[in-house]
């Protein structure tokens, strides 16, 4: 893609300074829409450019702001900046260098949601970061761009930023609630979704930074412009997380439906040290591995492409793994990440992945057999599909992925293997 | 009594939130205590409960649950390194291991000086810059990516000389 729509700055780098993203139709889209449309008018917008959630669920946010319930008020909207997945650094990148159009989107989703307060729930590590953000958004009060009664209009907003204080789960986002509710971070039963019961109690839209920087674009340009981009069902730019084995790792904005092997060779370099490719992590920690197969690295990177292959495009972050790697060695490491992640609600999370911990020490330190492995791979099987949020099933993906797809790395552990 | 001393920044982080919801400002204050305190003191995790009218046992198993609280004392400066797998991948874990021999102390450890900490972390979304590390201390948490020892060694000296003169 020749124009970047959402890592402006990489064609205009001052695009960080209000001035300059002003200069450059920076809110055009927040005043078209605030004067001449209605919240219904945008959502339909959105809903038609089949927008899909960044944050790792896919679910299209035009429908998703169709579900708050008629006449319930206040409302909030939530951007979700807990950015914390393994091999994930999108959404900093797009908040550090062009902020303003992520926070225009926030506006804009705020606009169609009715609501009047809108936070940004930023990771704590993102300390500075965030300090940056709220000093942007002083100077949009101060513009007029945020506050009473905008453009004219009967919509006031103001935006805040709240910081995380380290917590991967905290990314769900009814722990994220619930941790800006001031409580431990971990999930609620669901329903009710936070469309209808979020922030303390309210209907509340919670969407990814990436997911809302694209809105103003889309309100700028089209739903039929936005949805020529990608492919028919996973439609417009989405920003790779190129780490890992990789020559060039980075930020890569990409139309949805590129291929991997475009990603990680011709943007990424491909492998250095004369290595060559041995897996891929699409999603981070969070989807199952791929075996680096010629039909692996030709298909295409969208929801659908990635789920008939049998793994995910979570968020888009791409974790290449050369062949110097043991896989049993990396499924311990994301193991040991679930088990220090897991917040300890459900027992088969919370014990499940102390479990496989164990027997991934005794793998390591010589003292696990091949049915040692098979016992990993039932304790695994056995956490799918009965835990309270997706982080247990991801721990359970990720290592039955492993031993199923790499079960010789395993073999080759074991005190009996071959 | 941080009630007294930060009298501003307590009001201006309780205007955040709505005012039946001042609950949210509890990690706002504890981050504020932890900067005062250098950790959360038992007498400051009664006060944050105080001001928000919160059970100080609730208030403190929040401290528990976010890595980023902390309720023991350690070094001025926590250098967080993350060995998370991108990072592990580009060589993290060897910086790590190589950094606390140099230092003397183990992963996890404080210097005899009680400047230095260092601790292992996940993922702080700077895996293409990886080694990735930050420096948690009163000022609040800033990163530091494309580690080598030598950088890494560094900037500890930088912040001994500094961490001495305060
Ligand atoms: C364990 C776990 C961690 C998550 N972490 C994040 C995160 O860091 N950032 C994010 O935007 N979404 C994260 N999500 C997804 C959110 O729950 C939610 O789907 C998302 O914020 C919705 O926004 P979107 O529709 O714009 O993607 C996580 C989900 C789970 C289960
Ligand atoms: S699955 Fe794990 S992380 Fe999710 S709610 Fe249950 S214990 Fe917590
Ligand atoms: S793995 Fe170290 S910053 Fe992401």
């Amino acid at each position: 893609m020749a124009e970047h729509i959402l890592l402006r700055h990489r064609d205009i780098p001052d695009i960080h300074e209000l001035d300059v993203y002003l200069s450059n139709g920076g809110f055009d889209a927040l005043k078209l829409v605030v004067q001449k449309k209605t919240p219904q008018d945008v959502i339909d917008i959105v809903r038609e450019s089949g927008l899909r959630g960044r944050g790792g669920a896919g679910f299209p946010a035009g429908v998703k702001w169709g579900f708050l319930p008629q006449g319930v008020f206040p409302r909030y909207v939530v951007a979700n900046a807990d950015e914390s997945e393994p091999g994930t650094f999108k959404d900093r990148e797009i908040m550090e260098r062009n902020p303003f159009q992520f926070l225009e989107g926030v506006a804009i989703c705020s606009y169609a949601a009715q609501a009047k307060l809108a936070y940004i729930y930023c990771r704590g590590e993102f300390w500075d970061l965030a300090h940056e953000l709220e000093s942007h958004i002083a100077e949009l009060r101060k513009e007029k761009l945020l506050g009473r009664k905008l453009f004219g209009k009967d919509f006031s907003l103001d935006i805040r930023v709240h910081l995380g204080a380290g917590a991967y789960i905290c990314g769900e986002e009814t722990a994220l609630l619930e941790s800006m509710e001031g409580k431990l971070g971990q999930p609620r039963l669901r329903p009710p979704f936070p469309a209808a019961e979020g922030l303390y109690g309210q209907p509340t839209v919670v969407n990814n930074v990436e997911t809302l920087t694209n809105v103003p674009p889309i309100i700028n340009r089209g739903a039929n412009w936005y949805n020529s981009i990608g492919t028919k069902e996973s439609t417009g730019p989405k920003v790779f997380s190129l780490s890992g084995n990789v020559e060039r790792p980075g930020n890569y904005e990409l139309p949805l439906g590129t291929t991997f092997r475009k990603l990680i060779f011709e943007h990424g370099g491909g492998i250095p040290n004369g290595r060559s490719i041995k897996a891929i992590l699409p999603a981070g920690a969070s989807a199952p591995i791929l075996p680096a197969t010629k039909k692996v690295l030709d298909t295409g990177m969208d929801y659908e492409s990635l789920r008939k292959i049998g793994s995910d495009l979570g968020s888009g972050s791409v974790i290449v793994v050369d062949d110097s790697v043991n896989i049993a060695w990396l499924a311990q490491k994301i193991t040991s990440f679930f088990k220090h992640e897991s917040c300890g609600k459900c027992t088969p999370c919370r014990e499940g992945t102390y479990w496989m911990s164990r027997i991934f020490e005794n793998l390591e330190n010589g003292k696990a057999t091949s049915e040692d492995i098979d016992l990993l791979d039932s304790v695994a099987q056995s956490i799918v599909g009965k835990c309270l949020c997706a982080l247990g099933d991801f721990a359970a993906a990720q290592v039955v992925s492993d031993i199923a797809r790499f079960r010789s790395d395993f073999d080759a552990r074991a005190k009996d293997g071959k | 009594m941080l009630a007294d001393k930060h009298k501003s920044e307590i009001k201006a982080i309780l205007k955040k939130y709505p005012a039946k919801e001042k609950r949210s400002a509890v990690m706002p204050l504890l981050f504020l205590a932890q900067r005062e305190y250098g950790h959360i003191t038992p007498a400051a995790l009664v006060e944050v409960a105080e001001l928000l009218e919160l059970d100080p046992t609730e208030v403190g198993s929040l401290i528990g649950f976010y890595t980023l609280l902390h309720d023991e004392a350690a070094g001025k400066y926590r250098i967080q390194i993350c060995t998370d797998l991108p990072c592990a991948l580009r060589g993290a874990e060897e910086l790590a291991k190589r950094l606390c021999a140099n230092l003397g102390i183990r992963l996890g450890g404080t210097m005899t000086n009680g400047l230095i900490t260092v601790e292992e972390v996940m993922c702080l979304a700077g895996c293409d810059k990886a080694p990735t590390l930050q420096v948690q201390d009163a000022d609040g948490i800033h990163y530091h990516e494309n580690q080598t020892l030598g950088s890494a060694m560094e900037l500890i000296a930088e912040l001994m000389e500094k961490g001495s003169d305060g």
